[in-house]
């Protein structure tokens, strides 16, 4: 279990104060995997070295299973950064040493008996699925094979909390997979709390249980990625469930009022859409969608462009009413705003990613 | 070719003009190894943004010490030296006393060349390293140097290499070696077998050193 409570880093600049993180609190239960998601320049960064003590937070605290890690004297700050095991976006491994000598290098650092390295090397790479690889350089090895290396160098120390910083960033998509799969499996085996900070959205989809949205050092937006996803106007709804931004269809339907419907949980099994056209004998027509199992959930993200003319307040309180969150997107006429996503013009509606 | 064996310069005093250029180059590569290697893991750790930032330390050594001494060239440097030699060996003649000079001439270029390396290494290592629990001294024993260990098995050879030139200047102000019988036969007597001989000997010298140094550096590089 980690808990951070109102972390603030305040960077000087000349005579510029620079605040790269404004009171950020979240926790996380053990076994459970967070996700940190924000740009760059949210405070990502700032926040990984103030967890791992690399940067002092200048207030707040971070404590991991009850015990305090922020105000640790400077002669603790090593047995307490070995409570923490860390995996970084490009592995840094060392490429001196092979494969088994990078997982011993954290054993080595406090003396441990040789046959004792020996044993938990070798068992620390069976663990992340490479066993045989003992005796082989960083530079013989695959991206998605180093970041196992890292992921097992990560664990040598026994850690509470695995730390993750852009771990799957710089590998492709099947190899991301194979990475995140396996962070989950060790969550659950070793009974770690993981934290994975990420700006891809399909990270936080695969893995994460619980979700933060990071902007401008603080929190904006967090919770259950269950509870955060079924929420229509919430930023992470939008980035878990992206839009293809899309026209109203001046055609057929005669450019009527668009709705925007949000389907989750069970009412995401019922043949909504077709019961709305029946009970208000209306034609409608889907103009973009995004439907995702989201921890083990169906969630559907919908825009729908009615007939010209219907009653869309009746339509959305007969959505309401059976547990859909919906609301007009955009109606049709000069008046009103026709763009959707005014409000969030950072995010990438293709794939959800923050740039 | 018959001149090569007949002549007496070459079969009396070249083989311990030989030795001398070897003990010159061999003694002062030691000591600039010794001294600059700390010295330069000194100069990159204490810099601003390093692992034990130490600015005003840092400015002093890097400034005063390596920079004024590096721009002394090294012929004047050599004489200027000769008192020092005197101190420490007890003599201002011979390979022995011309390592005094040699080895300070080459020790701030190979602590420069030693920085440089040390900050080849990408900074993500040092930070696993530290994130995993090292100290500063396991940091650059466990990280730092076996990291740019074939960088800098190649900036010793290129200091190497430096120094049998240098050693070739030294001969002249009474080191002996190679550089001082070019230069008394060679160039004083006129005598061209010595001089081609000479510089054939020291082209070959520089090309063993660079191709072994090249070898051990390659072998010792697993990027």
């Amino acid at each position: 279990m980690i808990t951070v409570t109102d972390l603030r880093k305040v960077y000087r600049q000349g005579k510029k104060e620079v605040v790269a993180l404004d009171g950020v609190s979240l926790s996380v239960p053990k076994g459970a995997i967070h996700g940190i998601i924000g740009h760059s320049g949210a405070g990502k960064s700032t926040l990984v070295r103030c967890l791992t003590l690399l940067d002092r937070p200048t207030s707040g605290s971070v404590n991991i299973d009850g015990r305090e890690l922020s105000s640790v004297k400077d002669s603790e700050i090593r047995a307490a950064r070995r409570r923490i095991g860390m995996v970084f976006q490009h592995a840094n491994l060392m490429d001196s040493r092979t494969a088994a000598g990078n997982v011993a290098h954290p054993l080595e650092l406090v003396k441990t008996p040789k046959d004792r390295v020996r044993a938990k090397v070798a068992e620390l790479l069976k663990l992340v699925g490479l066993e045989g690889f003992e005796n082989a350089y960083p530079s013989q090895l695959s991206g998605g094979q180093r970041q196992r290396v890292g992921i097992a160098r990560a664990l040598a120390s026994d850690p509470d909390v695995l730390l993750c910083d852009e771990p799957t960033s710089a590998l492709d998509p099947a190899t991301t997979d194979e990475i995140l799969d396996l962070i989950q499996d060790l969550t659950r085996r070793l009974q770690l709390t993981v934290l994975i900070i990420t700006h891809e959205m399909h990270v936080v989809k695969r893995v994460c249980g619980s979700v933060s949205l990071l902007a401008r050092g603080r929190v904006v937006e967090a919770g259950e990625l269950a509870d955060v996803a079924a929420e229509l106007d919430s930023k992470l709804a939008r980035a878990l469930l992206p839009l293809p931004a899309s026209e109203p269809l001046k055609g057929a339907l005669q450019a009527g009022p668009v709705l925007e419907i949000l389907f989750s949980g069970d009412t995401a099994k019922e043949p909504v859409l077709t019961s709305v056209a029946r009970h208000f004998d209306i034609d409608l027509n889907v103009l973009a969608g995004s439907v995702e199992t989201l921890a083990g959930q169906q969630f559907g993200h919908l825009r729908v462009q009615l007939a010209q003319g219907a009653d869309y307040d009746a339509v959305l309180g007969y959505l309401r009413d059976r547990g859909i969150s919906a609301k007009l997107a955009a109606a049709v006429g000069p008046s009103e705003p026709p763009d959707v996503d005014v409000d969030m013009p950072d995010f990438v509606t293709e794939t959800g990613d923050l740039k | 070719m018959n001149d090569l064996f007949s002549n007496p310069v070459l079969a009396k005093a070249l083989p311990e003009a030989v030795v001398e250029t070897l003990q010159m180059v061999g003694i002062s590569a030691f000591f600039t190894v010794l001294i600059g290697l700390p010295l330069g893991v000194f100069l990159h750790v204490t810099a601003p943004g390093g692992l034990r930032p130490m600015p005003v330390v840092n400015r002093i050594v890097s400034d005063i010490v390596v920079n004024i001494t590096r721009s002394i060239p090294f012929a004047i440097l050599m004489v200027a030296l000769i008192p020092l030699a005197r101190l420490l060996v007890g003599t201002s003649l011979g390979p022995v006393a011309a390592s005094v000079s040699l080895s300070i001439g080459t020790i701030p270029f190979f602590a420069r060349l030693v920085e440089a390396c040390l900050r080849d290494v990408h900074h993500g290592k040092i930070d696993a390293a530290q994130v995993m629990g090292s100290t500063r001294m396991q940091v650059i024993n466990k990280v730092m140097l076996p990291e740019s260990l074939p960088a800098l098995v190649a900036a010793t050879t290129t200091t190497v290499v430096t120094l049998v030139g240098y050693s070739a200047m030294a001969g002249l102000v009474g080191g002996g070696g190679l550089g001082k019988l070019a230069y008394n036969y060679g160039f004083q007597r006129f005598d061209v077998t010595v001089m081609i001989v000479t510089i054939v000997l020291i082209i070959v010298l520089v090309q063993v050193i660079q191709l072994t140094g090249e070898w051990i550096s390659r072998s010792l590089d697993h990027r």
